[in-house]
């Protein structure tokens, strides 16, 4: 059984706000439900389906049906880092597909930005934290040491790392709800403070306020709803770990996930015009541009140099800027989601990927380095 | 009149019962992995079955405490309590001559004098009464 294009992204809204002290993460899922719907041309009266993470911790999924009164008959609150939302995409394709629901948001708001939370101390009281907490592990630390790895073995210099930011905050001038929109320089990359080495401030991803909603239904119940339909073709999703031990560091998950997608939905590497890949740091990109397949592993540093990863290069990343420089609340992976989206409806603008008619999405969830989640999928306009 | 002991103020291992052979080893001074007796699979971190087949039967495997630097990285931020007083300090995994892979803090070095592929060997901390830490230096 395939979901090859069974259903599709009817709805997508991007919250405009990066700092909103004067705001509830909840209210933002609300605003961005209601810009979502919108978009869609649908009504709260036709969602059946709801899936969020990182509201809050726990059991938050109901307090957010309790907010926004209602009684869905498909529930997801997978909890994966932050491409949580691209997990939710694909299962909500999968319920809809299996009649569980009709139409499904996938919603997300965060205020951590304007009310800070510290995190990279203590840690929980799973079993593999006992082995990692007491030597003081941070995130970026943890995709630090995939970096260090690749430079040791390829060669992979700060400079190439650095151009990916610097193509990042390029797609962020042109985007006008970009939380930082001046250009930087690789120079400016590297005078930046180290905060674990090898990776330098602006090689991490930025900490704003944020939220968005997308809504996915039947390719049947698309055809005739307000926007032109982004279908799903292929998906796929799974975790890397410590494995016992044994773990090949420079192998992530989008290396299972990339491969699984693509076969599923019956596509190539050349047909990719626009590529949404989570970049938490500049490394991420780097590692799963290797793992999905679009250049061999080892030859990442080469690959993103000479303005590749432009929207007018041969393989355009995160057009709105990204986590480095447009919106990263402490997860992503909605964010992505909505740019394949505008961008295969063409309605980005300045930043418009020209003939973009084939996505990838791409998330990372945790920390690269101990345990990582990760999904593909890929999006068509046809 | 003696300066009163510092506070340990980082935090400390959940230890459980699945794990408290190694733990109580390292309080030895000595460093185990475990090994499946039906797979002979190695594996760490340690728990109760192995993980290549499930088996329960297990017997632990006393490393000799000498590896190499897999990966590392200078940690230069982080505001959790004990480590902003430790900035700034080495994170690496250390690929144990036994072959799996460890997180942990290299010491008794420069933190730019580490390189991966660096020859190191453990060094004991005994953090508190309960808790011995297996971090490791260059090897002499």
């Amino acid at each position: 059984m395939s979901l090859k294009h069974k259903t599709a992204i009817v709805g997508a809204w991007e919250h405009p706000t990066r700092f909103a002290p004067d705001k509830s993460a909840f209210q933002i899922v609300a605003e961005s439900l209601h810009g979502a719907l919108d978009d869609a041309g649908l009504t709260m009266k036709d969602i059946d389906g709801i899936s969020s993470s990182g509201m809050t911790g726990g059991m938050g999924i109901i307090s957010l049906c309790d907010y926004l009164n209602i009684e869905p008959s498909f529930i997801d609150s997978t909890s994966v880092g932050g491409a949580s939302f691209v997990f939710h995409v694909a299962h909500a394709a999968a319920a809809v597909n299996a009649g569980l629901c009709n139409v499904c948001a996938v919603v997300f708001g965060s205020t951590v930005a304007s009310r800070p939370v510290s995190f990279g101390g203590a840690g929980g009281a799973d079993p593999c934290d006992q082995y990692e907490v007491p030597f003081g592990p941070t995130t970026v630390g943890s995709y630090a040491m995939v970096a260090q790895r690749h430079m040791h073995d390829y060669g992979t210099t700060p400079e190439q790392l650095a151009e990916i930011a610097v193509t990042m905050r390029l797609h962020a001038s042109m985007n006008p709800v970009a939380k930082y929109r001046n250009p930087i320089t690789i120079e400016d990359v590297l005078a930046s403070r180290v905060i674990s080495s090898p990776l330098h401030l602006l090689d991490c991803c930025i900490i704003s306020d944020g939220g968005g909603a997308i809504i996915v239904t039947s390719e049947e119940r698309a055809r005739d709803l307000r926007k032109k339909p982004v279908y799903l073709l292929g998906a796929a999703e799974t975790a890397r770990h410590t494995s016992s031990g044994h773990r090949d560091f420079l192998e992530t998950a989008a290396f299972q996930t990339g491969k699984l997608a693509f076969e599923r939905a019956g596509v190539t590497h050349k047909d990719v015009d626009l590529a949404m890949i989570y970049d938490s740091f500049t490394i991420t990109v780097l590692v799963t541009l290797e793992n999905l397949g679009f250049c061999k592993r080892g030859e990442g540093g080469a690959f993103v140099e000479g303005g590749r990863l432009r929207f007018d290069g041969a393989l355009p990343i995160n057009t709105d800027g990204g986590g480095l420089s447009s919106c990263h609340p402490m997860m992503r992976g909605m964010f992505l989601l909505i740019e394949a989206t505008k961008q295969l409806r063409s309605e980005c603008g300045p930043r418009q990927v020209k003939n973009c008619r084939t996505a990838l999405v791409n998330g990372t969830g945790g920390a690269l380095g101990q345990r990582h989640s990760g999904a593909t999928l890929i999006l068509s306009d046809q | 009149m003696a300066d009163a002991p510092k506070k340990y103020s980082k935090p400390l291992p959940p230890i459980d019962e699945e794990s408290r052979p190694y733990w109580e080893a390292l309080q030895r001074h000595e460093l185990y992995i475990q090994k499946c007796r039906d797979c002979g699979e190695l594996r760490y971190h340690p728990r109760a079955q192995c993980t290549a087949c499930l088996s329960p039967r297990t017997e632990w495997v006393r490393c000799s405490g000498r590896g190499k630097v897999y990966t590392f990285t200078i940690t230069n931020q982080n505001n959790a309590a004990g480590f902003r007083e430790s900035l700034p300090y080495v994170m690496a995994y250390v690929q144990l001559d036994e072959g799996v892979k460890m997180l942990t803090n290299l010491v008794d070095c420069a933190p730019e004098q580490v390189k991966i592929e660096m020859p190191v060997e453990v060094v004991y901390e005994d953090v508190t009464p309960e808790v011995t830490l297996a971090k490791f230096r260059p090897a002499r």
